[in-house]
């Protein structure tokens, strides 16, 4: 078995095959739900219903994808150019811990002020953890996975220290919790009565300016050129190294403001279990959205939906939330099948 | 040496078709080889050639035809077929492994695996005698990556003799060779066929099928354009048949040389592996001027070019620009600032970005400057009108602006990657086997347009394999061996003295101590 490239996909090719996939991904949960003993039409309506059936349950969609579209614009970013950040986890807990510390400092800044300050801050931590991994690739060839991984449990480990040190909250009653974020330093709800911050706003307009920047800028094309051969790139005179630190020092700034929208905008205090493993899910919602950054926004809300509705039919029906893990996965292996497929056919001999 | 006209067909190629999408690779080829009988398969790049060899080695299921060898069906589909029935190919690129001797290469798979002592007495002693039964000298227990190019295919070609193969099928094997080493082989092909060998000889270079074959098959867009007794043709006859066309062969007009533009002195750089680096290269390049670099591949072109080309420095020695020496500073920005146009040797890996499009490419060099762009955004509509330009200008088919770079056929990607290094009109041309693989019309034109930007004053690096292309263009001559230059030779030296040369003859003992 071989395959064979097409030249022009058909509309058929480009749009059925990935509804198959979802398809595929809708039986899939079927069959695990005959499993678990529901009843398999009803849970996945409950999911889809959990996830969108109510105002509520689309804003608390809309809610968890937000650090969702931040991770998963930091890894497309990085990816488009070869640069296997797998450590937007550890970014997202440096900007956490700088909104925090700037946002918690009793600073008499007025609100714009300091929330402004806080991202800017968050940002620079994030991408100073992505910067020391990247110098490291290009000054002494160190693989990237291996550090940026490594540093998402030296990262929790340092949380961890600061929470139960300088950073913790007297009130909170042994918790390793830190003390939380005065109303100026918190981000406002786009519209009164509607649950959802402005940290979702940003999402949305750093997708954009991530979409400008990748598909419109110079660095963009460096980024592509660079990703798509470095050989030829570093020929043609594109300067590799300075756009593999440029790119880190995006990407790490875009996954650390995930952890300033989730301590400003959701949680208002920086706990350990600020994030459910949201940089490891951006990975997820990258690939799922082919690295086009538009796509992240798409893709951030289908997986925060899956995780969502399976939660609320967890609840109703009795079948384990942690379904959502397993079509997480056939949805991605199935959507990279699918995408594959598009572009090749499958020929025998 | 006439056959006799009985002589038992061994190996017959009837019908066979294969079509891979829209291309016909191969359209109702037949091949007939007698015993005792070199066959020419001679073809331009994507004639076919490789189709129809991976379709006699099962490696691809043909859509119509047979295969036979000696009367008997080959089932398709199977390798090991082929040779089981005897049937042997010797790869362009070597299939050695590396870290074994010659010995345990060419037993391995031919001894069962799991008996200790597979006979190494009895196997060395039948090497030795194939060895020189056939000119084929290879010593047994050498590591086959401490070998030359020369001995490695020696060795190759032992490894088919021992497993009784009576058709070797060789698929371009001078590519790597000195004409010396080529001579050697021709001699050893001769001698198998005169012990009842059958051969199968696949070339492009019309010489060499004229010295060897005794019959030429001459494949053109997938079919046999013609079969002819070697001895009742010519050179130009061959030529027109597998291009199709008249082709009017380069020449390359008397010019007065112009100032030094661009020199290296005493240059050295570090070897890479088995790949020798420079030692002590003195080069000087005229304006107006094509100095060719002649020389077997793998012995510093790649280093001299990186330093041409802005990719390194000389790690002792200097490059030196209109007398200037270059510094630190030295990147493919500042080549292409100084005016020096890279043609790169392997298009599709260094000169190129197959996923991105035509226009990309085209810009893929000058993205930065304000034609292309305007304070950190880009300018997509000037790339594509550019890349327009260098379509219409350089005649590149079979793409529009936004055309993936990779659907292109290495020619018109040659000829996209010729447009963008010679559209800023540079002083240099550094060009890295600018015509290998291509066929013979857009050879003919890239050959054209290096002999234009000389006629402008430019200076023109030529580095290449193929001696031909060397003497019908350059008006100096270097061959580089080892890391070492020979002294500048002029225009129409003899090929015997440019392969004494390329063989290492010449360059004094003190070179070597250095």
């Amino acid at each position: 078995m071989r395959l064979e490239p097409i030249a022009d996909p058909s509309a058929l090719r480009l749009i059925g095959l990935p509804l198959a996939a979802l398809a595929l991904t809708a039986l899939v949960g079927m069959a695990l739900a005959a499993l678990a003993g529901g009843a398999p039409l009803t849970v996945l309506g409950l999911i889809v219903s959990g996830a969108a059936g109510s105002r509520f349950a689309l804003l608390e969609t809309l809610n968890r994808a937000t650090p969702l579209i931040f991770t998963g614009l930091a890894v497309a970013v990085a990816f488009r150019a070869r640069l296997w950040n797998i450590g937007a986890e550890a970014q997202l807990y440096a900007g956490a811990l700088a909104a925090v510390a700037l946002g918690t400092g009793a600073l008499a800044w007025p609100a714009p002020v300091l929330l402004t300050a806080m991202a800017g801050a968050a940002a620079l931590a994030g991408a100073l953890v992505l910067l020391g991994p990247v110098v490291l690739k290009v000054r002494f060839g160190v693989d990237e996975v291996v550090t940026t991984l490594l540093l998402n449990f030296i990262m929790l480990l340092v949380v961890s220290m600061l929470l139960e040190g300088p950073l913790r909250d007297p009130m909170a009653l042994g918790w390793p919790q830190s003390r939380p974020l005065p109303p100026e330093a918190r981000l406002p709800r786009i519209l009164p009565g509607l649950r959802l911050h402005w940290g979702f706003a940003l999402a949305l307009i750093a997708a954009v300016a991530t979409w400008a920047v990748t598909s419109r800028s110079t660095l963009g094309f460096e980024m592509r050129a660079v990703g798509l051969n470095r050989e030829a790139a570093a020929y043609a005179g594109v300067p590799v190294n300075r756009v593999l630190l440029k790119t880190a020092l995006i990407s790490g700034g875009l996954a650390a403001l995930a952890g300033f929208s989730e301590v400003a905008g959701a949680k208002g205090s920086l706990t350990l279990d600020l994030s459910p493993g949201f940089g490891y899910t951006g990975i997820i919602v990258a690939m799922l959205a082919l690295l086009n950054p538009l796509g992240v926004v798409v893709a951030a809300v289908f997986v925060a939906g899956v995780f969502v509705g399976a939660d609320s039919m967890s609840r109703a029906a009795g079948v384990p939330s942690y379904i959502a893990d397993i079509l997480l996965a056939t949805a991605l292996l199935s959507m990279v099948a699918a995408v594959m497929l598009t572009r090749n056919r499958i020929r025998r001999g | 040496m006439p056959l006799p006209a009985d002589a038992p067909v061994v190996l017959r190629i009837a019908g066979v078709s294969k079509r891979f999408g829209a291309l016909l690779a191969n359209d109702r080829v037949s091949l007939e080889l007698r015993r005792g009988e070199i066959v020419a398969l001679l073809g331009e790049n994507g004639a076919g050639k490789t189709t129809l060899m991976n379709v006699l080695f099962g490696h691809y299921v043909a859509d119509e035809g047979v295969v036979e060898a000696f009367g008997r069906p080959l089932p398709p589909g199977q390798p090991r077929a082929a040779l089981t029935a005897g049937v042997a190919m010797v790869h362009q690129h070597f299939t050695l492994a590396d870290d074994l001797t010659v010995l345990e290469n060419i037993v391995l798979g031919a001894a069962p695996l799991w008996r200790a002592g597979y006979g190494r007495t009895t196997a060395r002693a039948r090497i030795v005698a194939l060895g020189e039964r056939f000119g084929l000298e290879v010593a047994p227990d050498a590591r086959a990556g401490d070998l030359g190019l020369g001995e490695r295919q020696r060795a190759e070609i032992l490894k088919a003799l021992y497993r009784d193969a009576r058709v070797l099928i060789l698929d371009e094997p001078t590519a790597v060779l000195t004409p010396a080493e080529a001579e050697a082989l021709f001699r050893s092909l001769r001698l198998a066929v005169a012990e009842g060998l059958s051969i199968v000889f696949i070339s492009h270079k019309l010489g060499e099928v004229m010295a060897v074959a005794d019959r030429v098959v001459v494949l053109r867009q997938g079919r046999v354009a013609g079969s002819m007794v070697t001895t009742a043709t010519d050179r130009q006859a061959l030529a027109r048949m597998m291009v199709g066309a008249e082709i009017a062969p380069t020449v390359a007009s008397e010019t007065p040389a112009g100032p030094v533009l661009i020199e290296l002195e005493a240059a050295h750089a570090e070897d890479r592996g088995r790949t020798p680096g420079l030692r002590g290269v003195d080069l000087v390049m005229h304006g107006g001027r094509i100095t060719g670099l002649a020389g077997v591949s793998g012995n510093g072109q790649a280093a001299l070019a990186a330093i041409v080309a802005g990719l390194a420095t000389p790690c002792a020695g200097r490059l030196l620009i209109d007398g200037t020496p270059v510094g630190a500073g030295w990147s493919p920005h500042a080549a292409m600032a100084a005016g020096i146009a890279r043609i790169p040797e392997d298009r599709q890996r260094t000169g190129s970005i197959a996923d991105m499009n035509v226009a990309e490419n085209a810009v893929l060099e000058a993205y930065g400057g304000r034609r292309f762009s305007r304070a950190g955004w880009m300018n997509r509509r000037a790339a594509e009108a550019f890349a327009a330009e260098l379509i219409a200008a350089y005649d590149v088919r079979g793409g529009e602006p936004r055309t993936r770079a990779g659907q292109l056929s290495g020619g018109n990607l040659q000829k996209l990657i010729l447009g963008r290094a010679l559209a800023p009109a540079p002083r240099v041309i550094l060009a890295l086997q600018p015509t290998r693989g291509l066929d013979v019309g857009a050879v003919a034109y890239v050959h054209a347009r290096l002999l234009e930007a000389r006629a402008r004053g430019a200076a023109v690096l030529l580095i290449s394999e193929d001696l031909d292309e060397i003497q019908a263009l350059a008006d100096v001559i270097h061959v580089i061996s080892a890391g070492r230059l020979s002294p500048a030779l002029p225009r129409g030296t003899a090929v015997a003295a440019l392969g004494g040369w390329m063989a290492g003859h010449g360059f004094g003992a003190d070179a070597d101590a250095a």
